[in-house]
């Protein structure tokens, strides 16, 4: 139950990761990587919000293990980091790694405070 | 002859890359269900690995280490094999890269996992896998992409 569980979370996740990332570039034409900056902020905002939460381990598996897993993505982040590199951008590279994790640790430390302190 | 991969920044989708901004109005369903195939392999070795290596909030995430630097590597490897190849299968990226890489690295558990060794009172941990994760993914990538290169270059000069 547990693996067909992440199997539907993955199977949605990742393709909006895609679409998300198309409709970012679409709308900025930009050599900084705002799409999957965009994915990887938003997945750890919900999975601060799950894990702030007790919900159980049937929708941790489905949302947090299945979906926000695959909505996020390190190799991508860490490619797009290096082509930046290669590419004689250097403060985009430095702006993604330090923006990357400092917005996506403000992010989920901001859902997991927000369920925490709505439960009470 | 174009090589669709060379300005390639974005491993997921590159809209300044021609045939990156066709494939979706070319065969949306076909690209969607490859990219959901790939991401569901990449997720359940994934959690299969966290599964086997399982980790108490205070204590270092080695499964998502393992899994996010291992993730980045591969990456390096297959961008460096495709574009080698003028972009390779149209539907290689797609799979491996979107979908199965993807799908297996994540950077949600990586920050909740800092935040909630910070939030047990282990900031020491937390530190450390921070700035271990996030060396040694570009190390990573970097080591994939030029060992790649140049295993293929001297394969083709000989």
């Amino acid at each position: 139950m547990t693996v067909l569980l992440i199997a539907l979370g993955a199977a949605v996740g990742a393709p909006l990761r895609y679409l998300t990332d198309r409709a970012v570039q679409s709308r900025h034409d930009s050599a900084f990587p705002w799409g999957t900056l965009t994915v990887n902020v938003v997945g750890s905002l919900l999975l601060g919000v799950l894990v702030g939460w007790p919900t159980g381990p049937a929708v941790t598996a489905l949302l947090g293990t299945g979906f926000c897993g695959a909505l996020t993505t390190y190799s991508t982040f860490s490619y797009e980091t290096l082509r930046l590199t290669q590419g004689g951008h250097r403060l985009l590279a430095l702006a993604n790694v330090v923006g990357s994790v400092a917005a996506g640790l403000a992010a989920a430390a901001a859902g997991y405070a927000l369920t925490r302190a709505l439960l009470g | 002859m174009p090589e669709p991969s060379e300005s390639r920044g974005d491993p997921d989708v590159d809209l300044r890359v021609p045939a990156d901004r066709r494939e979706l109005t070319a065969r949306p369903a076909t690209i969607l269900a490859t990219i959901a195939a790939g991401g569901v392999l990449g997720a359940l070795a994934r959690a299969g690995l966290q599964h086997v290596a399982p980790h108490s909030p205070t204590s270092f995430p080695w499964a998502t280490f393992g899994i996010n630097l291992s993730g980045c590597l591969l990456i390096g490897v297959l961008m460096a094999v495709l574009t080698h190849r003028g972009g390779g299968h149209p539907l290689a990226r797609p799979f491996l890269g979107v979908g199965v890489l993807g799908g297996f690295t994540t950077f949600s558990a990586y920050t909740v996992d800092i935040q909630q060794a910070l939030v047990a009172g282990a900031p020491g941990t937390a530190l450390a896998y921070l700035a271990a994760t996030l060396l040694g993914a570009l190390v990573a990538v970097g080591l994939g992409d030029a060992g790649t290169a140049a295993l293929l270059r001297r394969r083709a000069a000989r």
